[in-house]
């Protein structure tokens, strides 16, 4: 948002409230950081801008349906409605701001848009934007993306699955209930007696993935980008880090579980 | 509207699907969470109905969750799926039937953009030989599980021991649905039934002598969200979501929830855990919550098959007042034990939730 003295002077744009160590203060662009056009030009090449971003007409249609809109300070129209305009001071405190990480990706404002746009489809181009460019570390939203890559990336990586029994913490998710904590002490027997083949060669449940197919993976990730786009976002984690005082146990520990005021409707 | 108008519009969004040359991409969440619906699918679907499909062990996890968690760029998540998809052709398979709706929809939107920008497709197809050696033909068609189940849902129906009907009174069991986001909010017409009035799972039930139940929070997302539920300090807004939900639906007595999505479940399921236990609140009868099924658990148990079998003991809501109350055959002592009966000892029981 930009934001002018009363004499209609510039004076920067709005990126957001920042939380350093307990620490609220506000962050705003400079003009002269402003770079007209170039920031827009690098959004439009994301495909998912070009299939998402047709000709948005302002309904807020998008806003109603959406359920991050309900629960977080999100609006969906209005960040829609700052990418058309193209002004890159705009998007480029669009990219460091709490709100582009708001969204669920759960698509329903793809369903009712009048104009068949995808919120959710330009969320995530706005999103891939902001970790290569390293803002992603401005936001506490954004910082999560730390614990998130190592999470998901490394089951990939290690078993092949997005999520897997040896890694899930119930400490992590005390939600899973003690059926799953007895599950989980048990899985080898539990598994075991609904069929699965568990942690063994040849097909079925939660088998265990071959190091061929293990090593095609990882070499997926080498030609396509997804190992540099975990090493950026490793690289700008432990800048912010160090920024902040934190070793980087205690980086992870506090983006994993740390919410500050202020991201709510009903605060 | 004219009734010739109706049908047309309801024409466009139904499936022809082919009968055979499926492979079954399997669901990450689901393996983890609900291991005998994935069995089940197969065992029903192939063992039992006699389908051809293939479960083939070298394919791996679409990256989808990471994909939409935005941890890896477009390119990595195409090129995964484009392994999934030579795999397929190797295993001389046309059709792809992924068992995860997060892994359905990551399908479908390929194949859209690569149709809109085959200059995407091809950039995929050198990525994928530089980093594998691998070729692949496109699906033909992509259904996700349910499709099939819907697709088949009469012969099972032939074949079942029970109907979801209440033994003492014969009245149909009150069931609500939740469709995954991911399974007709983006494209539609890939789902039967499109986005407003999918049928897929109301076929099911219908089918298989239950009621389906309307509730204004029907076609409300779960709170998924991916990171608003896989990080910690985000999970208000799953919980959140799914409290919509329950309060949405329990003016209508729902004896059951049918689901069609890896996530939902387990949210539907263990966020009434957690809002017995903060709250003190339950949505079933007597201090029970309501249960949530998977459709191949649903299924299992119409045809007969061991509640046990299924995996209904890890369900955090109890199961067994709906198990009675349509008359099937269980073994309570059975529930929590091993392979060959052995003792694995139980799980603790919530302080806020009525379980067994």
């Amino acid at each position: 948002m930009p934001i002018y003295r009363k004499s209609g002077r510039f004076i920067g744009t709005f990126v957001g409230f920042i939380s350093v160590r307990g620490r609220i203060t506000l962050q705003f662009l400079k003009k002269d950081d402003r770079q007209m056009g170039k920031l827009y030009e690098e959004l439009s090449k994301d495909y998912r801008l070009k299939e998402g971003l047709k000709t948005c007409i302002n309904c807020g249609t998008c806003t109603a349906i959406c359920p991050a809109a309900e629960f977080y300070r999100y609006d969906p129209r209005k960040i829609i409605d700052t990418v058309q305009r193209k002004d890159d001071a705009e998007i480029e405190a669009l990219l460091k701001s709490e709100t582009i990480w708001y969204c669920g990706e759960c698509m329903s404002c793809m369903t009712r848009c009048p104009r068949k746009n995808a919120v959710g489809m330009v969320i995530m181009a706005l999103r891939n934007l902001s970790t290569r460019l390293g803002y992603f570390t401005c936001s506490e939203k954004g910082r999560q993306l730390y614990p998130l890559s190592h999470a998901l990336n490394g089951n990939i990586l290690e078993y092949g699955y997005c999520i897997h029994p040896e890694t899930f913490r119930m400490e992590d998710h005390p939600e899973a209930g003690p059926v799953y904590a007895w599950h989980l002490e048990h899985r080898e027997d539990s598994y075991a007696r609904l069929g699965a083949n568990y942690n063994r060669p040849g097909p079925g449940t939660l088998r265990k993935i071959d190091r061929q197919d293990l090593d095609e993976l990882k070499a997926i990730y080498d030609v396509t980008g997804g190992t540099e786009r975990m090493e950026t976002i490793d690289r700008y984690s432990e800048e912010k880090a160090a920024e902040m005082g934190m070793s980087m146990e205690e980086y992870m520990e506090y983006t994993f579980g740390h919410c500050s005021p202020g991201h709510f409707n009903d605060e | 509207m004219i009734y010739q108008g109706k049908q047309k519009i309801w024409s466009d969004y139904q499936k022809d699907m082919p009968e055979d040359g499926w492979f079954y991409a399997r669901s990450c969440i689901r393996q983890n969470f609900f291991p005998a619906s994935e069995k089940y699918f197969l065992t029903i679907c192939r063992d039992v109905l006699g389908k051809d499909i293939i479960d083939n062990e070298h394919h791996t996890t679409c990256g989808g969750i990471s994909y939409h968690s935005d941890t890896i760029p477009q390119e990595t998540a195409m090129t995964i799926v484009a392994r999934q998809f030579s795999i397929m052709t190797e295993c001389g398979c046309r059709n792809i039937v992924p068992s995860c709706i997060t892994s359905f929809g990551n399908y479908t939107e390929i194949l859209e953009t690569w149709r809109e920008f085959p200059e995407l497709e091809a950039r995929i197809r050198e990525m994928l030989w530089k980093s594998c050696r691998r070729e692949f033909e496109k699906p033909e068609y992509v259904a996700h599980a349910s499709d099939l189940m819907y697709k088949w849902r009469n012969e099972i129906a032939e074949r079942a021991r029970y109907r979801l009907v209440d033994k003492e009174t014969g009245e149909p069991i009150r069931v609500v649905e939740h469709i995954g986001c991911h399974y007709s909010k983006m494209f539609p017409h890939k789902g039967i039934g499109g986005a407003e009035y999918p049928c897929v799972l109301s076929g099911m039930i219908n089918s298989w002598g239950g009621e389906m139940v309307d509730y204004p929070e029907r076609r409300h997302c779960c709170g998924f969200g991916f990171r608003q539920y896989l990080v910690k300090a985000n999970r208000g807004y799953s919980i959140s979501n799914t409290h919509k939900k329950f309060e949405s639906m329990e003016p209508y007595h729902p004896d059951m929830i049918i689901t069609n999505c890896p996530g939902c479940p387990y949210f539907l399921d263990r966020w009434q855990y957690v809002i017995a236990e903060m709250e003190g609140r339950t949505y079933g009868r007597d201090g029970f919550g309501i249960p949530v099924f998977t459709y191949e658990e649903v299924a299992g148990l119409v045809m007969g098959y061991d509640p046990w079998d299924l995996g209904l003991q890890l369900h955090q809501v109890a199961v067994e007042p709906l198990l009675d109350k349509i008359g099937v055959e269980y073994d309570p002592k059975a529930k929590y034990l091993g392979l060959n009966r052995k003792d694995i000892m139980k799980p603790e029981l919530p302080k806020g939730l009525r379980c067994f």
